[in-house]
């Protein structure tokens, strides 16, 4: 008796406009799977179980029991065994590669009977859970250094197992946590650290052959992050300490350095002249380090741990980049930067889905008409690439609406986590919202040719039941915590 | 809460901003993609469709009796897809297609060498070896399921019924650069006709392409057709072609000129019609079909007897006493002759001062009909000479010489006579200007007189003269001759239906007639002579560097004519030798559909009897 009235209170405090969503999604997803693997050799029944299209209608329905065995789960029980499940996660993915096959160069996939599952995209929920427990259960704050450090462990710990089964896209994600912890208090200014490395990163590889000007000595990447991480740091000084002396110094300084030295490399000696930036920098770093003792003010001590943090993530990229990436992620990311073009080469995928996208026009060409997708012109058509079938085949229309309802969605999610009384369902539900906007943030991109190549699923479009799982039991396990919020504000 | 949480529920809309932007990023991309650029559709289609020309079967071609003569035999491509042979066996292979190892091996290099063939492709079919007869490729194909990845393509190549009728027919071959340029409907590897009718009738022979939408995958292979065939063009099946030539009246006629030089045709004189033009020596057209047509193509081309050459069209010839019936025609129409009052003299030639033209020995002087019958040359050399000086009726010898070129072009000479065949010739009329430039000191009558007896400047077509013939046939017209007498399905150009008048009244004609009757009753076609029907002819013999060119032009009956005919024989020697005798076998051959026993003989004599042509250059 108790029973049903609980499960009366869950049906009715569910909120069933993410699941109509959700539903319409699966819907818009699975005619994508089906014209994405349609054959027009053996243009047979897609509803055969012998089809991939036949085989995701039995991922949606599993899928869908899956979310309903979630809703009539107690959902106290998530942030009990939280860390139960997290450490079970952490386990399997570190025995993970032992298990594994090699599948293109990944380890990620373990096989369970006909099927292969990859732990990778469950392993998404138990972090979610499990920093929702860790954050929520003490007065855990994001702006002390030691509490973001240790939520940053928990989210590092799982990426760092995922980078060892060479699965970078899925590892990638979990920088997605970040989005959580924005909200959840992390200083905006770690966010500007973030973007200030992917600009170090872009550029410094980029540019990294290009001279500057006529001085060929001079590598134009080396050089401009040079002079950029030396504006910041003097920026930052000014910003945070609001002493105008030091900031003058480190800004005329550096100017009349940076001016003269390339005169004289320019009108009289050719010589490289990031060294002489580099030592701009060092001598920036040093005369914080000196304020810092001088003044006993830890701010300019952090200014110059951003300047040296900075120097060695750009020269530790180099490094990655040219010795510890495998070759097709390297041009991948050569190819996205617009360093490499090759119609047949690395830029095939990009082109090719662009041409798919390109020709489905305002209308599209119709449900299974599309012909690159059929025609196999697009690699991994029916995963990662999914999106294209939708250009193709539903045209500017189909993909509009497809954005929109993943916004609609989106914005749902957030609207949910921010309804939630207590912490641990708010922090659970960003998670999810993090999670799904950077899969479709990355995964939309990278066809349109906006971000960079990173194999992830776009949610409840690509094809495959692992990743259909992930997001069920993300998404569900979130509906349920909502559904409850009633009764736990009761008790 | 704290003012800290107040301030950071703010960043939902941080975070809602940035969730709504990057879709709005998102839509804007997919609106440049998707509705700004044609490009991509185009990209797409190039991609994935492969138009694929369906060939017509191109028309066959029937003679006037309907006996086919040329018609489209399938022939069989062996294609390869390399990535799926990889197993077989190659001995057996070689063995089963009757090839050597070393060939194998090397045409397999050639295939994947992609400088020699840029399509490669290792997913797609690629020739093996081309055109397989039917004998080849049968045995073969029992054996094909132990090959995997070989496939037979089929096509059809050109075949003909007989040995005949080579240079009329004509042949096909692969399409050259030259005419893709000229003619976009062509694309690399397309059949042309390069010869006779296979030429002259190619777009009505060809039909019309079609093009098949197939849908072709990233790595070429082709996944079904487009739509279901819905935007597909079926190909149009060339016209059928029935030529106005008896086959057999053909194959007497190449037989006669067995072992000489020259040339015979044959009209219907009320249509026009070529009932045989025969070029000798003429070529078996089997030798153009298949894969030796490359190697006998330069064979027949570098052989010193010109095989190629089609002599009955493109062959110019002095046409000698033959045309002394247009000089008569003229003179008549222009009044400087009266068909029986005048006579002039002939003893043994014309002369006139130290000039002299030789003839032979007959009665003198004499009027038109006896000057034809005899072929006195004395006669016309007189009629143009009194032509030419004729100041009362021509001002300037100028005048009288285009007056009479124009009677000779409107007889069909000097220009070509606009026949269905590739490289006709237009023969040679001179004109005024000519003679002017020829003789800067001034020319008279006398200067240019050996154009009277169809010497000299004057050169005809064995066309032009069967065609004189078919006009005095028929009293004053001719139609332009043809040589296909109806195409399926499609009129024929009305320049093949429209009479052509010259410039002399009918009634002059009948004077010619009678000359050329008693030409065969008692003058110089004696041979001719048949109680069968009535036959008219003339004679000719040309001088020549060598021996003497043999001609006969004539034409039965004398009334309702059934065919004009012209016989050439290069170094026959008198007309009466080869001319004669031939032209009589041919019109005997059409009229009554048969040859008599006595003309049999005469027929196989004929045909033994060779011209020893020497080795030198022609």
């Amino acid at each position: 008796m108790v029973k049903d009235k609980e499960q009366k209170g869950v049906l009715r405090s569910l909120d069933w406009v993410t699941i109509i969503l959700y539903i319409i999604l699966l819907g818009l997803g699975w005619m994508s799977v089906c014209g994405a693997t349609y054959d027009f050799d053996q243009a047979g029944n897609i509803f055969s179980f012998g089809s991939r299209s036949g085989m995701q209608i039995v991922w949606i329905g599993t899928s869908i029991l899956l979310g309903t065995l979630i809703l009539s789960i107690d959902e106290r029980i998530y942030e009990s065994f939280s860390y139960l499940i997290y450490g079970a996660f952490l386990v399997l993915l570190l025995v993970t590669p032992f298990l594994a096959r090699d599948i293109k160069g990944s380890m990620s996939w373990i096989k369970v009977g006909s099927f292969s599952i990859q732990p990778a995209e469950f392993a998404k929920f138990a972090t979610a859970l499990c920093l929702g427990r860790v954050m929520s259960m003490f007065e855990l704050r994001l702006d002390r250094t030691r509490d973001l450090i240790i939520s940053g462990l928990l989210v590092l710990l799982p990426m760092g197992l995922i980078v060892m089964q060479k699965e970078t896209g899925s590892a990638l994600v979990y920088l997605s946590f970040f989005f959580m912890f924005y909200r959840e208090g992390m200083p905006g200014s770690f966010l500007f650290v973030g973007v200030a490395a992917v600009f170090y990163f872009v550029v410094g590889i980029r540019f990294e052959d290009a001279p500057l000007l006529d001085l060929k000595e001079v590598s134009l990447g080396a050089y401009t992050v040079m002079i950029a991480i030396w504006i910041f740091s003097t920026f930052m000084t000014r910003l945070y300490t609001q002493a105008r002396a030091p900031f003058w110094w480190m800004l005329g300084g550096g100017l009349f350095l940076t001016v003269s030295s390339a005169l004289f490399a320019m009108y009289v000696l050719p010589f490289d002249l990031v060294w002489v930036q580099l030592g701009v920098c060092i001598l920036v770093i040093l005369y914080l380090l000196f304020l810092a003792l001088r003044e006993r003010l830890a701010t300019y001590f952090y200014v110059a741990l951003f300047s040296i943090g900075s120097l060695g993530f750009f020269y530790s990229a180099n490094y990655v980049m040219d010795h510890l990436m495998g070759d097709h992620q390297r041009t991948r990311i050569e190819v996205l930067l617009g360093m490499k073009e090759e119609p047949r080469g690395a830029g095939y995928n990009v082109a090719q889905a662009q041409i798919a996208i390109g020709s489905g026009g305002l209308h599209g060409k119709g449900f299974l008409n599309g012909t690159q997708t059929k025609l196999k012109y697009v690699p991994e058509q029916e995963t990662d690439f999914i999106f294209c079938t939708v250009g193709e085949e539903e045209g500017f229309v189909g993909c509009t609406t497809v954005l929109v309802l993943f916004m609609l969605l989106l914005l749902r999610l957030i609207h949910v986590a921010e309804r939630q009384v207590y912490r641990f369902g708010r922090i659970y539900g960003y998670c999810v919202v993090g999670i799904f906007f950077f899969h479709i943030f990355i995964n939309v991109g990278m066809v349109l040719g906006l971000t960079p190549v990173i194999g992830i699923p776009l949610p409840f479009f690509s094809y495959g039941g692992s990743s259909l799982w992930g997001f069920t039991i993300l998404l569900f396990i979130l509906l349920r915590i909502d559904a409850g919020r009633n009764r736990l504000k009761r008790t | 809460m704290s003012n800290q949480d107040f301030h950071l529920e703010n960043r939902k809309y941080v975070m809602g901003g940035v969730i709504v932007l990057v879709i709005l990023i998102y839509v804007l991309r997919l609106f440049s993609l998707q509705l700004m650029s044609e490009d991509f559709k185009k990209n797409a289609d190039s991609n994935a469709f492969l138009k694929r020309t369906q060939y017509p079967a191109r028309g066959s071609i029937y003679d006037r009796n309907g006996t086919l003569l040329v018609y489209n035999q399938p022939s069989y491509d062996i294609m390869v897809v390399t990535n799926e042979a990889k197993d077989v066996d190659t001995l057996d292979l070689c063995r089963s297609l009757k090839i050597t190892p070393e060939w194998y091996s090397k045409r397999m290099a050639e295939i994947k060498d992609r400088t020699k063939n840029p399509g490669y492709s290792r997913y797609t079919q690629q020739i093996f070896m081309s055109q397989l007869s039917a004998e080849e490729f049968s045995s073969f194909q029992e054996k094909l399921f132990r090959f995997p990845g070989y496939y037979i393509q089929k096509r059809s190549i050109r075949q003909y019924a007989n040995e005949h009728a080579a240079h009329i027919l004509g042949d096909v071959a692969e399409v050259s650069p030259a005419d893709i340029e000229e003619d976009e409907y062509y694309q690399s590897g397309d059949y042309i006709g390069k010869q006779g009718v296979e030429r002259s009738y190619e777009k009505q022979l060809r039909g019309v392409k079609g093009t098949e939408i197939l849908l072709r995958d990233a790595r070429g292979r082709i996944k079904g057709s487009y739509q279901n065939g819905k935007l597909d063009q079926a190909p149009v099946p060339g016209k059928n072609l029935t030529l106005s030539i008896d086959l057999e009246l053909q194959a007497l006629g190449e037989r006669l000129m067995k072992g000489k030089l020259g040339s015979i045709v044959a009209i219907e004189p009320s249509t026009g019609e070529i009932l045989c033009l025969v070029s000798s020596p003429t070529y078996d057209p089997h030798l153009m079909v298949g894969r030796q047509r490359g190697k006998n193509h330069i064979m027949l081309s570098q052989d010193r007897l010109k095989p190629l050459l089609n002599r009955a069209i493109a062959g110019r010839y002095p046409p000698g006493s033959t045309f002394k019936t247009s000089q008569a025609l003229t003179f008549l129409q222009e009044g400087i002759i009266s068909p029986t009052g005048t006579a002039y003299p002939c003893s043994r030639g014309f002369h006139l001062g130290r000039l002299t033209v030789g003839c032979h020995g007959h009665g003198a002087p004499l009027p038109l009909v006896p000057a034809i019958a005899t072929s006195c040359n004395g006669y016309f050399c007189w009629g143009l000479y009194h032509m030419f000086a004729n100041r009362s009726k021509y001002t300037t010898v100028q005048d009288a010489m285009t007056t009479w070129k124009d009677y000779m072009v409107s007889m069909g000479f000097g220009y070509p006579l606009g026949v269905d065949l590739p490289g006709e010739n237009r023969g040679m009329i001179p004109n005024a200007n000519f003679y002017d430039e020829h003789y800067k000191n001034g020319w008279n009558g006398v200067t240019v007189i050996s154009i009277a007896i169809g010497q000299g400047e004057v050169c005809l077509t064995p066309l032009q003269i069967a065609n004189l013939g078919a006009t005095i046939a028929n009293r004053g017209y001719f139609i332009t001759p043809h040589i296909v007498k109806s195409i399926q399905g499609e009129p024929l150009d009305s320049l093949y239906t429209t009479r052509r008048y010259t410039k002399v009244a009918a009634s002059n004609y009948e004077y010619v007639v009678s000359g050329m009757r008693a030409a065969v009753t008692g003058g110089t076609c004696r041979s001719a002579n048949t109680s069968m029907y009535e036959v008219c002819g003339k004679t000719g013999t040309a001088q020549n560097k060598g021996h003497d060119h043999s001609a006969f032009m004539g034409f039965a009956p004398k009334d309702n004519p059934k065919i004009a005919v012209a016989v050439y024989v290069e170094n026959g020697g008198f007309g009466a030798v080869y001319g004669v005798p031939i032209g009589a076998l041919i019109m005997e051959q059409f009229i009554n559909g048969k040859l008599s026993e006595s003309s049999q003989a005469r027929a196989r004599e004929f045909e033994n009897r060779h011209i020893n042509y020497g080795l030198g250059e022609r």
